[in-house]
């Protein structure tokens, strides 16, 4: 379709080309035409003709009488871009062409917003971005500038919004992760248009990691305080807390995942052994086992 | 008659002679693999015996096994099969005798004494179960004194399983462009370096699930010449736990045959992950670990299953440190038997000889999968 509409324009405008010299017709067609609206070309001359209106996925065909207005009504055109209105008189005169542009319409209908990332530890530096692109009804990009407006919400913190022009129909942002963690709603608005996103902030790593250690049995029971990170967070449940005992050069380990907070095991009660707890990078304290 | 016809006549009468033959006159290994009636052989020699048992165990006859041995009145077939493929699901359950290799210890006129290597298809790649076994003289035949190893069995009952699990919902094609999907999880190479074996080159590292969420992870590694060209791609395959959980730490191994070290000017890692659905448990417990010197270097120890879920298998990864901390080798076995909750069960990860002297420390993963899901 799009291959067969490039021929016949460039058809079209060889022929108006070759006999431009001898032309009697004219056209006269508007500088820019917001997409969707109606719009009128001038034709001069005497006589029929048929008026070709061809653009990116769009091709108008019209029999026209010269010397008159020719309206075309809304939504005609609808999808912006460089159009060429091409005039081929029925007298076998020589074609005439003329270009313009459709633009979109200034009106903000469609908001497509790329947030991320959808999850990411709290107190991170501009580390939640957000990209904004305006369509108007017909999902043609708004290249004019436009202000939309970020707003990032967390129900711990207060909403921190930021004002930015679009350039070329983009607007980006990138905003700080709160000091505690929870579901950020961030929303990009144009207009009245809004879209929003979730933004899931977690816990850091562990911080102040600590167990103590109390005589089950014939078994130790190693326990940690609840885990939090640096900013007071609960580190999520089912991250993975490392127990390492030694003793008389053997070692038994445990990777126990957090259930509510805490990670719990049971470990082999072996007189002056060593017991260290670590989670990823973060280290805890040592328990030296003398009963 | 034409002489297609003289020839089909008689290729069906050679077909014939020869599925006549096959029949009668069997050679003993797929006899052997048939399990018919002409794999038995007179067991005149100790290693012929162990070789009639091992033709049985092959064709899992574990009553015609069980009638073999010596000391048959004191175990059941049902616990020779246990011994031997375990009875629970794990990783010998649908694997079958490859080969076996005898190695005589002993050999008099009343007894003998034979290592029997048992060389099992499985599928995690070749598995070897060594057993040494006593054949003792029977009248003018000789039998197997089997070494039975008694499994552990656990008495009918229901155990509660309370364990975290994550679940994963991606989004959906309705979704218009620019809607939001769950991004892959976070994970970061914590350590990596190169080394030269005689095999090849071998990049050693480990790989940290940095967020709070499951992980599937794998690591690929390309060398790259000195003048930046490619040289290999290769991935970690096994030689890694493949599902992390947050802030869990898994070894990896990445192995460039016939690729010298000098050759190679930089390496570029790849670590991938993606979000997987998982659970928490069960937790292994890993006891008594330790590290043996060489000769047979080996890092020995016993996993014990914490949880309440039976796991089919258990691969075992070691992580081996030198004085500075830095990793001198991973590697991996896996445990042939099921874990049993709160039951016992020793691994031996082999550790190589030359590289023995250099280990200080270890640090010790155990990946698990239960028949029925993936559990970690």
């Amino acid at each position: 379709m799009r291959r067969g509409v490039v021929i016949l324009a460039g058809a079209l405008v060889l022929a108006a080309a070759g006999g431009a010299r001898a032309q009697h017709e004219s056209l006269t067609v508007p500088g820019t035409v917001t997409a969707g609206n109606g719009f009128s070309i001038q034709s001069d001359g005497s006589g029929e003709a048929n008026l070709y209106i061809v653009g990116p996925a769009q091709v108008l065909e019209r029999k026209v009488q010269l010397g008159q207005a020719i309206d075309f009504p809304a939504d005609s055109l609808f999808n912006a871009g460089h159009y060429l209105a091409i005039l081929s008189p029925s007298s076998g005169s020589a074609a005439v062409s003329r270009s313009f542009d459709v633009v979109a319409a200034n009106q903000p209908a469609k908001l497509s917003f790329l947030a991320g990332p959808s999850r990411l530890p709290v107190g991170m530096h501009d580390a939640i971005t957000g990209d904004a692109y305006v369509f108007d009804t017909y999902r043609n990009l708004i290249v004019a500038p436009l202000q939309v407006s970020f707003e990032l919400s967390s129900p711990s913190a207060a909403p921190r919004s930021r004002e930015v022009t679009t350039r070329d129909g983009a607007a980006w942002t990138a905003m700080d992760s709160s000091a505690k963690q929870g579901t950020a709603t961030f929303i990009a608005k144009a207009g009245d248009i809004s879209s929003k996103r979730i933004v899931s902030q977690v816990s850091g790593d562990p911080c102040n990691l600590k167990m103590s250690v109390t005589p089950a049995g014939g078994k130790l029971e190693v326990e940690t305080d609840p885990v939090r990170d640096c900013d007071g967070n609960a580190v999520a449940d089912g991250t993975i807390v490392t127990f390492t005992e030694t003793y008389n050069g053997d070692e038994t380990t445990v990777d126990a995942p957090l259930k509510r907070g805490v990670a719990k095991v049971e470990m082999p009660a072996v007189r002056g052994a060593t017991i260290s707890v670590a989670s990823g990078v973060s280290l805890g304290n040592q328990v030296r086992w003398e009963r | 008659m034409k002489t297609g016809a003289w020839l089909t006549v008689i290729l069906f009468l050679a077909t014939v002679a020869l599925v006549f033959a096959g029949t009668e006159w069997p050679v003993p290994a797929a006899a052997a693999y048939a399990g018919g009636e002409h794999a038995e052989r007179s067991a005149s020699t100790p290693e012929a015996a162990v070789r009639d048992l091992c033709d049985a165990i092959r064709t899992r006859s574990w009553d015609k096994a069980h009638d073999s041995l010596l000391n048959r009145a004191e175990f059941s077939p049902q616990d020779l099969q246990r011994d031997l493929v375990g009875g629970y699901s794990g990783l010998l359950t649908y694997a079958t005798l490859d080969s076996f290799d005898l190695q005589p210890l002993h050999a008099g006129a009343s007894d003998a004494e034979i290592r029997l290597t048992l060389k099992w298809a499985t599928v995690v790649g070749l598995t070897r179960t060594t057993r040494d076994v006593r054949v003792v003289r029977n009248g003018d035949q000789w039998q197997v004194d089997w070494p039975i190893e008694k499994r552990p069995t656990l008495p009918p009952q229901v155990i509660p399983v309370n364990y975290l699990r994550w679940d994963v919902i991606y989004r959906g094609p309705e979704d218009d462009w620019g809607a939001q999907d769950v991004d892959a999880p976070n994970v970061r190479i914590v350590d990596m370096h190169p080394v030269q074996r005689a095999e090849g080159t071998v990049i050693l590292g480990e790989l940290l699930n940095d967020d709070v969420v499951p992980a599937y992870v794998s690591v690929k590694a390309t060398l790259l010449g000195k003048d930046k060209t490619e040289i290999a791609t290769e991935g970690s395959f096994d030689k890694i736990s493949h599902v992390l959980l947050p802030k869990q730490v898994t070894p990896f191994l990445i192995q460039f045959p016939n690729v010298t070290l000098s050759d190679v000017g930089s390496v570029r890692m790849t670590p991938f992950s993606s979000l997987i659905a998982a659970s928490a448990d069960p937790v292994i417990e890993i006891q008594n670990e330790h590290l043996n010197p060489a000769p047979d270097a080996s890092l020995t120890g016993q996993l014990v299953n914490q949880g309440g879920q039976n796991v089919s298998i258990a691969h075992v990864l070691g992580t081996f440190y030198d004085r500075s901390g830095r990793v001198v080798w991973v590697a991996d076995q896996y445990v042939d038997h099921a874990l049993l909750p709160q039951t016992p069960s020793a691994f031996n990860v082999h550790i190589p000889e030359d590289l023995a002297r250099e280990v200080a420390s270890d640090r010790t993963v155990v990946a698990s999968y239960s028949f029925g899901g993936l559990t970690r």
